[in-house]
């Protein structure tokens, strides 16, 4: 079972308020878009798999310092849960003002996970360029509605005992997932921990590496 | 029509300012990748020179600088949209009318779009 955590969305009767606006830029670069497509100029798929080839580069390696300081840092990890913000702020990752973040940390009673049904909202500063997938319609339509089959496809298999929780992102509220750490890392240092540490892992449709997959 | 990173790279060293590091440009949000991609499929079909963009681009961060833009590098690609759109009317590629006309279409088709449906533009957004 999942629930979906629509937080400052509000609810279902309400669109009408809380319908997340593109920006102006974002309604620029759509509408360039739009007519290029039509008149021939541009691919969308063309510009997606150039976009693919730098998303990873930009990547998610904030993210990944901010995780395994968690895992290693137990006051960290608090301060990070508390007020996230401010916690990632203090790595000097900041993002644009009024982006505020919220870290969901996985347990073996929970799972998390991350989505942006309407738009493609993403921590930025975190996590880098989305991957394509998290900006699909079927991703974004499938995540809230079966949330283990959307796993199941990334190839995790979760207890049945844990419950999965979708996060949708919005405009004000970026959400990062906090892994569980891995077995068998007691005595890592943050830099051995930050190798376990995957993108994927961070939205939640993965998890973190074992440490015999990187020996 | 395939867009390839060596025609990136070829951008990033043609018009000045683009930030990269060494294996090509990099992006602060993906709005930012998209209007690059963009411009390298409209230099691609042969609708620009990459000289012709640069002195279009610099002009336009002329003008923003007049107007008090900090010009700190954050806004760099808030320029370079202003430029494609800049460089389609003058090309006859898509008037400002039409790109205001799909602007519009867009808002209409955020604003009409429950939350948990991707918003896809259609024709009935337009024409409001």
């Amino acid at each position: 079972m999942s629930d979906h955590d629509h937080n400052r969305h509000g609810h279902h009767h309400h669109h009408g308020h809380d319908h997340s606006e593109l920006s102006e830029t974002e309604l620029r670069v759509r509408a360039l878009e739009s007519i290029l497509t039509e008149k021939g100029y541009v691919d969308p798929a063309a510009l997606d798999v150039l976009i693919d080839l730098y998303e990873k580069k930009i990547g998610p390696r904030n993210g990944v310092r901010v995780v395994a300081k968690a895992w290693s840092d137990p006051a960290y990890r608090e301060r990070l849960i508390k007020n996230a913000t401010a916690a990632i702020a203090e790595l000097d990752y900041s993002g644009r003002q009024g982006e505020h973040m919220v870290v969901v940390e996985n347990t073996p009673e929970q799972h998390n996970m991350v989505v942006c049904t309407l738009c493609s909202c993403y921590p930025h500063p975190v996590l880098g360029l989305p991957p394509v997938w998290y900006k699909s319609a079927p991703y974004r339509s499938r995540a809230v509605a079966d949330p283990r089959g959307v796993l199941k496809d990334f190839g995790v298999t979760l207890p049945e005992t844990t419950k999965i929780r979708v996060w949708d992102s919005t405009a004000e509220v970026r959400y990062l997932v906090l892994p569980m750490r891995p077995e068998g890392t007691e005595g890592w240092s943050e830099e051995q921990l930050a190798e376990l540490v995957t993108r994927d892992s961070m939205i939640g449709t993965g998890l973190p590496k074992q440490p015999s997959e990187i020996a | 029509m395939n867009l390839t990173p060596q025609q990136a790279m070829r951008a990033t060293v043609a018009v000045p300012g683009v930030p990269r590091d060494e294996d090509g440009p990099v992006f602060r949000e993906p709005w930012e990748a998209r209007a690059f991609a963009m411009a390298l499929a409209l230099h691609e079909a042969g609708v620009f020179t990459w000289k012709e963009w640069a002195e279009t681009l610099g002009a336009q961060i002329k003008r923003a600088q007049a107007d008090g833009d900090p010009d700190t590098g954050e806004t760099y690609y808030q320029h370079w949209l202003a430029t494609l759109e800049t460089l389609v009317a003058a090309k006859g590629v898509a008037t400002s009318d039409l790109l205001h006309r799909y602007r519009d279409a867009w808002d209409h088709a955020a604003e009409r779009t429950p939350h948990g449906a991707p918003i896809e533009l259609t024709p009935r957004d337009f024409g409001r």
